[in-house]
C-alpha cells in the first residue's frame, strides 16, 4: 500500500485524510501544534473559560463539526501532533518530534500548512505591542489574554473587522480600525466579491457592528509611526485628506491579508510563478491541488481562500491521490468540489483587490525603518546594497549582501516587503523569489545531526 | 527596570495548577497551560535582547513563525516562548549569559 502523508491538520488536512480513510486507506497526519484544527478553526486550550460559540459567532457550527469529524478520525489514522517537518529531500521527511530528530518516507505526500499574517513594516514597529492581527486571535483563542486594552487594528484586510468585534466582545476598546485600501477601490471590486455572497455578508456585518459600536474606521490611511518609549503609546496616521491623526493606545494589530506558508512545498520541488493579483509567488497547482507527480498541495498553504475553501480543496487533491492510485471516483462529486475551490479562491482574488497590499505604500517608507527584525537590516541598508549592484538585483542577491531575510523567521515577516523595496516600484515579479531553505523553522543543532 | 504594566489582558480564567517561574530574576506567577510568552506579557516583563541593542521586544506573530521570542532556559537551551507551555519551577533568561551561575 501506498504511503501517504499529510503536513497540517487544519481543515483542508483534515478533510484530506478523512477522504482517504474512507476509501481504507490510512494516511500519516502531521502537525506542529499539539491539538488538530489548524489556524482558524484553532482550539482552545481545554482548561480555559472561552465562550467558543460567541468568539466564532457565525462559524461556531462549523467549527465544532470540524473538531469532531476530527475525533472521529483520531483512531484510523496515524495522527502525529507536535512534530515539525522541517527538511524534505527527495522522498523523505525529516521530522522533530519533542525534540527528536526522525525521518519518515512518502509516495504521496500532501502539504496543506496552511497561512500566515503579510505584514507591512512601519517606524516603530519593533516595539512591544504590536502583534500580527493573526496573533492577536491567536492570543484570545489560545491564551485567553488581549494583546493590550485598547487596541489599534491597522492593514489592509476583512479580518481587521472581524479581530475587532471579537477584541470588542471580550471588553477591549478599540482605538481604530485603519484601512490603507481607499474605500473607491473596495466599491470596485464589489462585482468580484458577490460570487460568494454569503462570505460577502459576513465580511459586511462585521463592519456594520464596527460602525454600530462606535468604533472609528478609517479607508484609504497612510501608516506614520507606531510611537512609544519602551512600548506602544499611540498609532500615528495619514487620514484620506492627509490629515495626520494620533490614536493612543497600548498595542497595535498588524494584517495585511494572509499569505500561504510555502516553504515546504519550495522544499518538495513544487514549482513557482509569481501573481500578480496577491503580488505573491505562488506554487503551480492543477485543477485538483497536483504540483507534480506525487506531490498535492491543499488550503490556504497553497491559496488562500478560507476555511471553507480549505476544506474542499483538501478533500479535492485526497480525491486526485486516488485517482493516481488507480481508484475508481465519483466524477461528479470531484467536480462540484472543484467548482467549490473555483468559486471561493475567485472571492479571495476579489478580495486582494478590495484590501490591496500597498505595494506604493512600502516602496515609499523611509531607509530608517527596520525591515528584518531578525538580522536588523533596515530599509536603508537594502537599498545601500541594491545601488551597489550595476545591474538589476534580485531579492536572493539582496539576502546574500545585506542577511536581509535569511534570519531565524527565513523571509517569512520580512518577505513581502523586501520584495517591494526591491521592486521599488515597479512589477513584484521583477524583485524575483526568495527561496526556501532547510531547517524552515529553526531547530536544535544537536537534532540536526549536522550544522543547519 | 521595566513599567511593570501587562501587555496582555487576561480575560478568559484558566482552570489548572499554578506554576511559578523565574525570568531574568523575576518571579512569574502562570497557570499550567499558559504560553511562557503569555505568562511574561501577563506579569509585565519584556523580553530585552542585547543583540538588538538593549532594545525590547515581545514577540510578533505568536504562532511560532517570526521568532521574536525566544528566551534562555537555565538548562542551556533556547525556545520559543509563544509556543512553549509554562512548567513549574522554570528558570529562564532573555539573554543566555544573564542566567548566570545558575547552570543546570
Ligand atoms: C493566525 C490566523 C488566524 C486566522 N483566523 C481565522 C478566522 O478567525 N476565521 C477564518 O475564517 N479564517 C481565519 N484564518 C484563515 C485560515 O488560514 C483558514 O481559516 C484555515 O485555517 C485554513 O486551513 P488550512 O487547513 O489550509 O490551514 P491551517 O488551518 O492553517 O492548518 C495548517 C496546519 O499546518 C501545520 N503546519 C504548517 N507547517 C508545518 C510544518 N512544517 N510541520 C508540521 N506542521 C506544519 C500548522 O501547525 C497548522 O496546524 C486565520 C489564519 C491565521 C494564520
Ligand atoms: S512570537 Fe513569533 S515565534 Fe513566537
Amino acid at each position: 500500500m501506498a504511503d501517504i502523508v499529510i503536513v497540517g491538520a487544519g481543515p483542508a488536512g483534515i478533510s484530506a485524510a478523512e477522504t482517504l480513510c474512507a476509501k481504507g486507506l490510512k494516511p500519516v497526519l502531521i502537525d506542529e501544534g499539539a491539538r488538530a484544527g489548524g489556524q482558524g478553526y484553532r482550539r482552545p486550550a481545554d482548561n480555559l473559560a472561552l465562550d467558543m460559540n460567541r468568539l466564532m459567532g457565525s462559524e461556531a457550527g462549523k467549527y465544532a463539526a470540524l473538531h469532531r469529524r476530527f475525533e472521529a478520525l483520531r483512531a484510523k489514522i496515524d495522527y502525529r501532533p507536535r512534530t515539525l517537518v522541517w527538511a524534505i529531500d527527495g522522498n523523505q521527511l525529516h521530522l522533530l518530534q519533542d525534540g527528536r530528530a526522525a525521518t519518515l518516507a512518502f509516495d504521496r505526500l500532501l502539504i496543506a500548512s496552511g497561512a500566515m499574517d503579510r505584514v507591512a513594516p512601519l517606524p516603530g514597529w519593533t516595539l512591544p505591542g504590536v502583534f500580527t492581527l493573526g496573533g492577536a486571535q491567536v492570543a484570545l483563542k489560545d491564551q485567553g489574554c488581549l494583546i493590550g486594552s485598547r487596541v489599534a487594528f491597522l492593514g489592509s484586510s476583512p479580518l481587521l473587522a472581524l479581530a475587532a468585534k471579537q477584541y470588542r466582545d471580550m471588553g477591549a476598546d478599540i482605538a481604530v480600525i485603519a484601512d490603507t485600501t481607499p474605500f473607491a477601490a473596495k466599491a470596485a471590486a464589489l462585482p468580484a466579491l458577490l460570487r460568494a455572497p454569503r462570505t460577502l455578508l459576513r465580511g459586511i456585518s462585521y463592519m456594520g457592528a464596527s460602525l454600530r459600536a462606535g468604533t472609528q474606521m478609517l479607508h484609504g490611511v497612510t501608516p506614520v509611526a507606531v510611537e512609544g518609549e519602551v512600548r506602544v503609546e499611540a498609532l500615528l496616521l495619514r487620514d484620506a485628506q492627509g490629515r495626520e491623526r494620533r490614536f493612543a493606545c497600548d498595542a497595535v494589530a498588524l494584517g495585511y491579508g494572509l499569505k500561504p506558508e510555502t516553504q515546504l512545498a519550495d522544499l518538495a520541488q513544487a514549482e513557482f510563478a509569481y501573481d500578480p493579483d496577491f503580488r505573491l509567488h505562488l506554487p503551480k497547482i492543477d485543477g485538483l491541488g497536483r504540483a507534480r507527480p506525487g506531490l498535492y498541495l491543499a488550503g490556504d498553504g497553497v491559496r488562500i481562500g478560507g476555511a471553507d475553501a480549505a476544506e474542499a480543496s483538501g478533500a479535492l487533491a485526497a480525491h486526485a491521490i486516488l485517482t493516481d492510485l488507480g481508484q475508481p471516483q465519483d466524477i461528479e462529486l470531484v467536480r462540484r468540489l472543484a467548482r467549490q475551490v473555483e468559486r471561493l479562491r475567485a472571492f479571495q482574488r476579489g478580495l486582494a483587490r478590495a484590501f490591496a497590499w500597498p505595494a506604493a505604500q512600502i516602496a515609499a517608507l523611509p531607509d530608517s525603518v527596520m525591515l528584518c527584525r531578525c538580522e536588523n537590516v533596515t530599509i536603508g541598508d537594502v537599498r545601500m546594497a541594491m545601488a551597489k549592484e550595476l545591474g538589476p538585483i534580485e531579492v536572493n542577491r539582496v539576502k546574500a549582501m545585506t542577511r536581509c531575510g535569511m534570519g531565524r523567521c527565513q523571509g517569512r515577516v520580512c518577505g513581502p516587503a523586501l520584495q517591494e523595496i526591491v521592486a521599488a516600484g515597479r512589477d513584484g515579479a521583477s524583485a524575483g523569489r526568495l527561496r526556501g531553505q532547510a531547517p524552515v523553522k529553526p531547530i536544535a543543532l544537536a537534532a540536526a545531526g549536522d550544522p543547519a | 527596570m521595566d513599567a511593570p504594566k501587562p501587555q496582555f489582558r487576561r480575560v478568559a480564567a484558566r482552570a489548572g495548577q499554578p506554576a511559578m517561574l523565574s525570568f531574568d530574576g523575576t518571579t512569574i506567577r502562570a497557570t499550567t497551560g499558559d504560553s511562557v510568552l503569555a505568562a511574561l506579557l501577563e506579569s509585565g516583563a519584556l523580553i530585552r535582547r542585547l543583540e538588538f541593542g538593549a532594545e525590547p521586544r515581545a514577540g510578533f506573530c505568536l504562532m511560532g513563525a517570526c521568532q521574536d521570542c525566544w528566551v534562555w532556559s537555565a538548562e542551556g537551551g533556547r525556545f520559543r516562548a509563544c509556543t512553549t507551555e509554562v512548567a513549574d519551577g522554570m528558570v529562564l533568561s532573555a539573554e543566555p549569559q544573564l542566567l548566570g551561575g545558575a547552570d543546570g
